[in-house]
This record gives C-alpha cells, sequence and structure tokens, in this order.
C-alpha cells in the first residue's frame, strides 16, 4: 500500500470515470470505464464495516460485502475476488447491471455521510480486476455426489444455481435455446452497458468449473421436461419472461414496429449494427420512438441513437414515476435521448407501403396515485396529435415463455402464465422440478433471478443429499 | 455443432439437405419446422422439415436458393458443419381424420407437403396431391408423392405437364374429382397460399396454411414472425405456422415478408461468391 503524509480523508463516494457523452453516442463501446485500483482502494476505505450490514441483508443474493471491500481497502484485490466468487458466480454482470440503489446500497450508513458506498463499482472492479489476471483462481470442487441436474435456460438464474449446484458436487448441463448463453446477458442488454466479453467471461468460469452447456436446444420441444427426468435426478427451470407485450393499439402489425426483444436480439445477438458485414439486416431508421420508461426502454433508446436515429422516449406519465434507474435515465439524458412525457400513443400510422411513418397520441395529466403508489395518468380531452416516426419499439415488457408450462403436464401454472413456485425454494407443483427467475415472478431484474435461482440450487443440493421426496405444499 | 451429410439440387434452384440431428429426428411431427445458423455472425433461417429418419437420425430440408444465407448453404457439402440446427420448433399440424384431404404444394411445398399427405393417409384419409410448378423440368419427389396418396394432379404454367394454368384452376379441379373434398392443406410460397384459399373460401372448404414468416429466435421471444388471423395478432412460431387460410390477413403477410428486400439484396450482392 503506498504510504501517504496525513491528510483529512475525502469522504465523497468516488465518482466512476465514464466515456464523454459526445463520443459515447458515436460508439458501442461501455459507457462507464470502472474504478482504478488506486479509485477502488480509496472508495472502499470510506466502508464503516457495520456490525449488522444493511448491504448484506439487503442483497438478493446475500454477499458478504463488508468482507470483499475490506480486502479491496487492504489492495489485496486476489483475496477480494476470491472471497466474493465464492458467493457470487457473476460479479462483473451483477456490478454494471444490478439496481444497487434499491438494494445493497439502500440503507448504508455512509448515505448522509459523502453518499453510500459504491458497491456495485467494488464488485464490477474486483470481477474486472480478476478476468484481467492471467490465471484466474478456481475453486476446490467437492467429491462428485453422482447427481445430476438440468439447468433450463441459459440466463441468470440458470447460470447462478448451475455455479451452486455445481460447486457442491453435482453433475450440471445448462440447455440452451438460443445458439449463445446468457439469456438477457447476452441478446438484451446492449455492449455499451455490458460488454459481451464480459459476460462471456464469467460464462467460461462456469464451463471451467465443469458445467455442461447445451445450446440450440429448445426444452420444451427438442426433449420434454418429462424425458428429462429420465436422466436427471432434479431439473431448474430458468426459462425467463420471453413473450413480449405489445400496447393495445393498432397498427403494431407495420413494418419498422418492433418488440424490444427483437430490435435488441438482432442488433446485439445477431450483431445487426455490424451489418452488412453480418447478415441479420438492420434498418437505418431516422426517427425511433421507444414506448415505456424502464431501462430496457432507455437500452433501445440509447442503441437506436448510436446507429444514428433521433431517439424519443414516449412516457405516460412524468419523469418521476420513470421505472429505469435513475443512472440509466441521465446517461439517456446526456447522450441526447429525447424524452416525451405524459404522452400516450394510440394508434401506428401507415404509409402506402404498410410501413409506419408516425404516431397518434394523446396527452396525458396525472390524476391520484393508484395502487402501485403512483399517480395514474388521465387522458386529457381533446388532446390528440401526430408525431412523426419511421420507427416504433414496444418496451413494455414480457410475459413468461409459455414453452415449459405449454408442453409440461403436472405444472401447476398462474393466471400470468407463470411457474407457481414456493418462494422459498423455488419447488413447483411437479416433483423434481425447480423454478425461478421471471418465469416465476414475470419479468424483474437479473439479481432477482440469480437470488431466485441460488435459493433453488440450495433446495435441490438438501434434496439431493437427503433424497428426500418434495414437492411443493 | 451438427453435419451435413446430402446437399444438392434437386431442381434449378431447389436444394435438398439432409443433417445429422438424432434428437431432432426423434422429436419432430408432422408441420414443424427448424432453424440453421450456417456461420458465426449469420442470420438464423427457418426451414420445414420435410423428411425425416429417427433410425438414421436425419433431417431432410428442401431450401429456395434465394438469398446470401441459402445460397452459402447451397455450396456446402457432405460432412461441412452447421453451427445451428434447432428444433423442432412450430406446433404439429394436426391432423384428424377428415375423409377427403386436397394436399397442394408449390416449390418448396411440393417437398413440405410429402409428409403431411404421408400422414393424412396412415390416418386413414383419401388423399389427393396437387403440385403446381412453371415448367415440368421444375417437378420432383412426384414418385414419393404417389406412394402417399390416392392420386397425384400436376399443374404447370406453361402447359409441359399436366393441366395449364396455375392454382387458379382450383375449382375446376376440385369439380372434376371422383370424390367431394373435406379438407385442403397448402405449403408453399404466399401468392400459392392465398390464391388457393381465396379459391377455396367459396366452395366452404375448411382451408390449411402453413404460413413461412420472417423469423429470429423460432420460440416466441421477439414478434417478428407476427401476423393477422381473424383480426387478431398471433406469432407464426408458436402459435402457427398452420392457420386457416381464410382467416390470414395475406396482404398484411406480403408486406411484412418483404419488409427487408432491400436489405436482403445488398446482402446477397455483397457477399462473396461462393
Amino acid at each position: 500500500m503506498p504510504e501517504t503524509a496525513p491528510k483529512k480523508i475525502d469522504l465523497h463516494r468516488r465518482e466512476m470515470p465514464k466515456q464523454e457523452s459526445e463520443v459515447r453516442g458515436q460508439n458501442f463501446s461501455e459507457v462507464a470505464l470502472g474504478y482504478t485500483p488506486e479509485l477502488a482502494m480509496e472508495e472502499a476505505r470510506r466502508c464503516l464495516q457495520c456490525k449488522k450490514p444493511f448491504c448484506v441483508s439487503n442483497c438478493p443474493v446475500q454477499v458478504n460485502i463488508p468482507e470483499f471491500i475490506q480486502a479491496i481497502a487492504m489492495g489485496d484485490f486476489s483475496a477480494g475476488a476470491r472471497l466474493l466468487k465464492s458467493q457470487n458466480s457473476l460479479p462483473s454482470v451483477c456490478g454494471r447491471v444490478c439496481p444497487q440503489e434499491e438494494q445493497c446500497e439502500k440503507n448504508c450508513a455512509l448515505t448522509k455521510r459523502g453518499g453510500q458506498i459504491a458497491i456495485g463499482r467494488l464488485e464490477r472492479f474486483l470481477g474486472d480486476w480478476e478476468a484481467a489476471q492471467s490465471q484466474i483462481h478456481l475453486p476446490q470442487l467437492p467429491t462428485p455426489t453422482g447427481k445430476q441436474v438440468a439447468i433450463v435456460g441459459g440466463g441468470p438464474a440458470g447460470l447462478t444455481a448451475a455455479a451452486d449446484l455445481v460447486k457442491s458436487g453435482h453433475k450440471v448441463v445448462i440447455f440452451e435455446a438460443l445458439h449463445k448463453m446468457g439469456g438477457v446477458l447476452s441478446y438484451g442488454i446492449p455492449e455499451f452497458r455490458l460488454p459481451k466479453k464480459i459476460v462471456d467471461g464469467e460464462i467460461d468460469y462456469l464451463r471451467r468449473l465443469g458445467v455442461v452447456m447445451k445450446v440450440d436446444f429448445v426444452v420444451g420441444k427438442t426433449r420434454t421436461i418429462d424425458s428429462l427426468l429420465e436422466e436427471f435426478d432434479a431439473i431448474f427451470v430458468g426459462t425467463g419472461a420471453g413473450l413480449p407485450w405489445f400496447m393495445d393499439m393498432p397498427g403494431n402489425n407495420l413494418n419498422g414496429v418492433y418488440s424490444a426483444n427483437e430490435y435488441l436480439t438482432r442488433i446485439n445477438l445477431m450483431k445487426g449494427y455490424l451489418y452488412p458485414n453480418s447478415s441479420t439486416p438492420l434498418k437505418a431508421h431516422q426517427k425511433v420512438a421507444v414506448l415505456g420508461g424502464g431501462n430496457v426502454a432507455m437500452d433501445c433508446a440509447r442503441t437506436a441513437l448510436r446507429l444514428g436515429a433521433q431517439a424519443t422516449i414516449i412516457y405516460r406519465r412524468s419523469r418521476a414515476e420513470l421505472p429505469a434507474r435513475l443512472e440509466e435515465v441521465e446517461n439517456a439524458e446526456e447522450e441526447g435521448v429525447h424524452f416525451q412525457f405524459l404522452t400516450l400513443p394510440i394508434r401506428a400510422i401507415s404509409d402506402e407501403q404498410h410501413r409506419v411513418q408516425g404516431l397518434e397520441c394523446i396527452r396525458m395529466e396525472l390524476g391520484v396515485p393508484d395502487s402501485s403508489g403512483r399517480r395514474s395518468p388521465e387522458p386529457v380531452p381533446n388532446s390528440e396529435h401526430m408525431l412523426p416516426f419511421d420507427c416504433v419499439i414496444h418496451a413494455i415488457g414480457n410475459s413468461p415463455n409459455p414453452l415449459i408450462p405449454a408442453t409440461t403436464a403436472g405444472l401447476l401454472i398462474g393466471k400470468n402464465g407463470n411457474i407457481v413456485t414456493d418462494i422459498e425454494t423455488g419447488r413447483t407443483s411437479k416433483d423434481r422440478v425447480w423454478a425461478g427467475g421471471d418465469i416465476a415472478t414475470g419479468a424483474a431484474t437479473v439479481i432477482m433471478a440469480m437470488g431466485a435461482g441460488r435459493k433453488a440450487a440450495s433446495s435441490i443440493h438438501q434434496y439431493l443429499t437427503t433424497l428426500s421426496p418434495i414437492s411443493m405444499d | 455443432m451438427f453435419t451435413i451429410l446430402e446437399n444438392k439440387m434437386i431442381v434449378p434452384n431447389l436444394h435438398l439437405v439432409t443433417i445429422l440431428a438424432p434428437e431432432i429426428a426423434g422429436s419432430v411431427k408432422t408441420g414443424q419446422f427448424v432453424i440453421l445458423r450456417i456461420e458465426e455472425d449469420g442470420e438464423r433461417i427457418p426451414l420445414t422439415v420435410s423428411d425425416w429418419d429417427i433410425q438414421k437420425g436425419t433431417l431432410s430440408l428442401v431450401y429456395l436458393n434465394i438469398g446470401k444465407t441459402t445460397q452459402k448453404l447451397a455450396a456446402l457439402h457432405p460432412g461441412d458443419p452447421l453451427l445451428t440446427v434447432v428444433g423442432p420448433l412450430g406446433n404439429p399440424l394436426n391432423l384428424d381424420s377428415a375423409g377427403h384431404v386436397l394436399c397442394i404444394g408449390g416449390c418448396y411445398g411440393i417437398a413440405s407437403i410429402f409428409p403431411i399427405a404421408k400422414a393424412l393417409k396412415e390416418k386413414g384419409n383419401r388423399v389427393t396431391v396437387l403440385i403446381e410448378a412453371r415448367s415440368s423440368y421444375l417437378l420432383y419427389w412426384k414418385e414419393k408423392l404417389k406412394s402417399v396418396a390416392d392420386q397425384v394432379i400436376v399443374i404447370t404454367r406453361d402447359g409441359s405437364q399436366g393441366y395449364r394454368g396455375h392454382i387458379g384452376l382450383l375449382g375446376k379441379i376440385i369439380a372434376g374429382l371422383p370424390m367431394p373434398v373435406d379438407r385442403i392443406v397448402i405449403n408453399g410460397c404466399n401468392y400459392l397460399m392465398m390464391r388457393g384459399s381465396q379459391e377455396s373460401q367459396p366452395l366452404n372448404i375448411k382451408t390449411t396454411v402453413s404460413l413461412n414468416t420472417l423469423m429470429m429466435d423460432g420460440t416466441g421471444m421477439c414478434g417478428l414472425c407476427r401476423l393477422t388471423v381473424n383480426s387478431s395478432t398471433k406469432f407464426a412460431c408458436v402459435d402457427g405456422p398452420h392457420f386457416d387460410g381464410h382467416e390470414v390477413n395475406w396482404d398484411e403477410l406480403a408486406q411484412r415478408r418483404k419488409a427487408y428486400l432491400s436489405e436482403e439484396v445488398q446482402s446477397f450482392r455483397s457477399s462473396k461468391p461462393q
């Protein structure tokens, strides 16, 4: 550790360097550049090492946060990375995409003393630091138990369950429907927010732990859950929320109208941004409307901007009600995304070639709070107006993927199409089948899915080591 | 990774590829499709499974060499790998005992109508197959179709074989059949399926079409394949690909199908010659 002359410690939360907004709006490279070792150590030294840390209890996967922060403060990044990775297999991902402000950082004792400790940035720092080392530390695996677990879906829930189960000595096979592992981390979240080499690195770590990964395999189609149960001792279903919603209005099937899933998958997974050097074509849209106000809407708008379009987010409430993370909203604003608040599209207008040429919208005003506590928007009479767009992206959410529910007998399905699970264990109504993540809860966050994967893995491990027959009561 | 066992042109511009994919061959049902990807950064293309062999673990697909990806596919040889073969996707075609079924195929649909005719015959239906092409040299699988059909009828545009004309003759052909038709299934290009459905509507014969929309994931995730059926939006990949031809909004389907035409032409022109 460098020797420093005694001087007053700067108590303020350290900012993370970012690409300048004028520059980053033109490229797909990551916006946030990460802490340097010096910044990380300075930030880590601010931590008070609370006796009863709220950060741990507020973390969906209960990472022992003060422990790894302590290691960073001491400059022992290798120990920090080992501690962190023993509890979270995807630190570089979580450090980037978790809503820390609502979780670990929420009740930090430093909130009013220079700002919450930047847990996400420190987590990301350690994950990236280790990935950059020539030798990645692999934990000692226990004696194989001889049990086999199938994981359906290679997204955050499945990857977390796989990591925990393989570390418990079970053989784990992940079945992924797309040609690339990672689920939403690969097809959904854009490169500039989560570089694909980071995702690939974390997935490669699991592969080195012995997790077998079968891509291009659609469970429910290529083989059913029941067929897999003949071969595997237990199954975890983490197939996510993969059925896109469209706003209920005429004109949704015009050319130039996309689901956020299609738009982002076309660009991220299929590398449409490299077209025509890649094969999946991408239209050069000029004026893009994104409907919705969540993180996915921000991702779409910021992507459109980088492809040279003017991007407008259309949201029926006001800025204060945007469900996206504030950080993402600010990034979008800085980059030049336009926001059209208190506006509701009611119809997409066609040109003579079945292409969208605009949206008819009405203005809204905020009334009394609804069940979610947000003031509910009411239409302003006679406020219909036209806004010209040659591309409209619906980013208003997804339903649970129906493939497994539709092809598996004996699985209790909720009214939203979700698989019903025991919230503590992830057990389903079907013997030897667990589920978690968006398929059980409807669309939520990466870390919530990871938390569900962890709980299910623990319950599966308990079942496999005691072999008491269990199903949900 | 999947291996190509056979890849050959069967008539001008139409190719047959046979792929070793035992797990899919073991689970595929009549009327389902697979999605292929042939190179890194390549696009995903849906193709109907036209034949399969559970014992050998093989799938046979017939495709039109029409764009960048199918051109590259056509240039592959036995032993070459395919990066992605995923499926079977879509719903199987539910084949009840319908009585007398007229199975119509054109272009790649001459191949994909084969497993449908075969399954219908096995269920005890009377099966009449009608195949359509511009000229006799574009017809294929006729003997194969004869082996599963009570009768095979041919239409060619130039009259070089069978009736001279196109699917617009459907009403006349049906009138000339020895037994009334209870159900029609059409596989082929959108035009064939649309015109066939238009011809069968006044005859009140239930007509099923197997659509081939643009697709990406094929599992309901992206919605690229959406279409309007009986005034409501459906996804061809998870709700179809088989729909009632009298309920499909054909104009919209045709417009959506050619949404990327100019990009496809650009891709094709800029891709390296084989």
